[in-house]
């Protein structure tokens, strides 16, 4: 608490970007074609269906660009901008190692099973696929974790409101509630897919003229790699270990990551991305909503590649803001500074908004910022809805009402969830610890997820006693391996060692990967050998469900770009491409 | 579904296109010190224009059938 009171005061005096009437009227303009989109879709809201699904009716490309704006939010903006600037352009395999063969991945294999199983979410796949308790132990902790991570959200972006425009805290939380909620009472998911397709081209509208004068101020590809050699350099690493992904992942001590090339490609890629991509309902329920078995698959495909470049939108303003502060530019932009004295990395997105964006393309790109955050928040609001009313409320609360009633339900749990999403916005404002330590306790919940869903998927054999035990093993493993562990130059506590060191690791990060690698290969291992000793369920059951017992959608008819796995085989060489150049 | 998204799209980016643009051609120079002395609200504004216009003949020639 006393941080972040101290960091507002700070802030508050360091920065205060004013706005003209122009850069108002954008803002406002926007708000109103967010708004009508609801309420032009609002007479489309005859069943459950279709405010859930979107009456599984939308087409591959806007399912597509949904599926990536819904995971647009603030973390993705803002936190890959200061990881730029801490980390340099290794930040890109959250992206290229990380999110892209993910999204191949389960486009090309495990949506033929979500989606053909006619499951509505992801935890009903699971009670399908294994058994209630399995359902019920994802439905729970996914439904807490949508509702804090939108609050946690909805916190970050009043206090930057606050901090850039001198905004009202409260002012800025409300009205961005008010209109998120407006938007999705009126028109469900689809209002959200449509507005997410919206703010996807509002959101590169609006930041890359910023990445293209930061990069005409620091003189180009050419002249931002002399910058940032200097500033890598100053911390001891090699010139190159800000500018090349792979070279320096040698060892964990040759980048500023701290992390060494397997930790990175098992950890981040493997598991932790993976595991966010192929099983949180937040973006799979985008594919869910698309008009058929092909539109489906090719969601995360079709938004792989924009996905790609996004880099080069989110990670490279915040490289270009660590070079210009160290090393000097035409303009002289400087990141601010922390009242601990570090550098602030979390502003310079926002920093350089002001600094370049004359009035006009500045509303534009708060008008960027503002969307992404609504989009981030849409997206948690409607998963949270749809996991509340089928796998919690009709599963548990009211089995067998009417269609209409749940529909009404809803529309209510949009109002109920963003209440609490308020609720749990001002809580991040208040308790800051409470916020710090559930995120780690959903990230111990999520780390093992994968393992059960690859074995559910993909081996007939693992039961329902066997995915659960798997994964509350794997959900303590995480827990253990975290309170064993600390990272180095960190105090016992939050950041792990609770139950004592047994080993330090250089990074938070190389922690984060090696506590996700325990928690899947224990879940893995452990649901196997608890599937072998349990009674397998009967063949036919699983139709539909287990990759052995399916049939593979036929393709064969379809033209080569509506084929996901040669679109997914094209993807793929985009970004072993992408690889290759930054090496 | 009963709306066409490019429609919306097309229309929020060629008024926001339309505004930059006007703006951008009827502000004074100094403006643009900031933006290295490129006049952005003008380039920008017409480049959204653009994009908008595209986005509209997109769901124009995809109208026939309603």
């Amino acid at each position: 608490m006393e941080r972040y009171s101290r960091e507002r005061q700070g802030a508050n005096a360091a920065l205060n970007i004013q706005l003209a009437w122009i850069d108002y009227l954008l803002l406002i303009l926007y708000l109103v074609f967010v708004l009508g989109i609801g309420f032009l879709l609002k007479r489309q809201m005859e069943t459950s269906a279709d405010f859930f699904l979107s009456g599984r009716s939308i087409p591959a490309w806007i399912t597509g660009l949904a599926f990536l704006s819904a995971n647009l939010g603030a973390q993705e903006v803002i936190g890959m901008a200061a990881s730029g600037a801490k980390y340099g352009i290794a930040t890109s395999h959250f992206y290229w190692v990380g999110a892209i063969p993910a999204m191949v991945f389960v486009g090309v294999f495990m949506i033929p099973f979500y989606y053909g199983s006619r499951a509505r979410s992801v935890p009903e796949y699971l009670k399908l696929r294994f058994d209630e308790k399995t359902r019920g132990f994802n439905a729970i902790s996914f439904a807490a974790m949508t509702v804090f991570s939108s609050g946690i959200s909805m916190y970050a972006m009043g206090l930057l409101l606050q901090t850039l425009l001198g905004w009202d805290f409260n002012f800025s939380v409300l009205v961005s509630a008010l209109i998120v909620l407006a938007y999705i009472f009126l028109g469900g998911l689809t209002s959200a897919i449509y507005n997410e397709v919206l703010q996807f081209f509002l959101i590169v509208a609006g930041f890359l003229p910023l990445v293209l004068l930061g990069l005409k101020d620091v003189g180009g590809w050419a002249g931002l790699q002399e910058r940032l050699a200097t500033v890598a350099t100053n911390r001891g690493f090699a010139s190159g270990a800000f500018t090349e992904s792979w070279t320096p992942l040698t060892s964990p001590a040759a980048n500023p990551m701290g992390v060494e090339w397997f930790g990175m490609v098992m950890g981040l890629g493997f598991v932790l991305s993976f595991g966010y991509w192929c099983t949180d309902f937040l973006v799979v329920q985008r594919a869910m909503a698309a008009n058929s078995m092909s539109a489906a698959r090719r969601t995360p495909l079709i938004a792989a590649i924009p996905k790609m470049l996004f880099p080069f939108l989110v990670i490279l303003p915040g490289m270009i803001a660590i070079a210009m502060t160290e090393s000097g530019s035409l303009s002289g932009f400087k990141l601010p500074a922390k009242p601990d004295g570090s550098l602030n990395y979390d502003l310079a997105i926002p920093m350089m908004l002001g600094h370049y964006f004359p009035p006009g393309v500045l509303g534009l790109g708060l008008t960027a910022l503002l969307a992404s955050f609504m989009s981030g928040m849409a997206g948690n609001v409607t998963a949270f809805n749809t996991v509340w009313t089928y796998d919690i409320y009709q599963a548990y609360i009211r089995r067998s009402a009417s269609d209409a009633h749940y529909l009404w339900m809803g529309r209510m749990t949009t109002v109920f969830g963003i209440l609490l999403s308020v609720g749990a916005a001002y809580m991040a404002a208040s308790f800051n610890n409470i916020m710090d330590m559930l995120q780690l306790v959903f990230a111990f919940v999520n780390a093992p997820l994968f393992a059960t869903f690859l074995l559910g998927m993909f081996w007939r054999r693992a039961t329902g006693h066997g995915a659960f035990t798997g994964l509350a093993a794997g959900t303590a493993a995480a827990a253990v391996h975290h309170g064993l562990t600390l990272p180095h130059g960190a105090a016992a506590g939050i950041k792990g060692g609770w139950m004592g060191t047994l080993a330090a690791y250089p990074s938070e990060m190389a922690q984060n990967f090696w506590t996700a690698i325990w928690a899947w290969s224990c879940c893995f291992a452990i649901t196997i050998l608890v599937s072998l000793v349990t009674r397998p369920r009967p063949q036919e059951e699983l139709r539909g469900l287990v990759c052995s017992l399916t049939e593979r959608p036929a393709e064969g008819h379809l033209p080569w770009h509506q084929r996901p796995g040669l679109v997914g085989v094209l993807v793929m060489a985009l970004v072993l491409l992408l690889n290759l150049l930054f090496w | 579904m009963g709306l066409d998204i490019r429609l919306p799209i097309g229309l929020m980016f060629a008024l926001f296109g339309l505004i930059l643009l006007g703006f951008g051609l009827t502000s004074g120079e100094d403006l643009y010190r900031k933006s290295l002395g490129i006049n952005v609200n003008a380039l920008w504004g017409g480049v959204l224009l653009v994009v908008g216009a595209v986005m509209l003949a997109l769901a124009r020639r995809a109208k026939p059938d309603a």
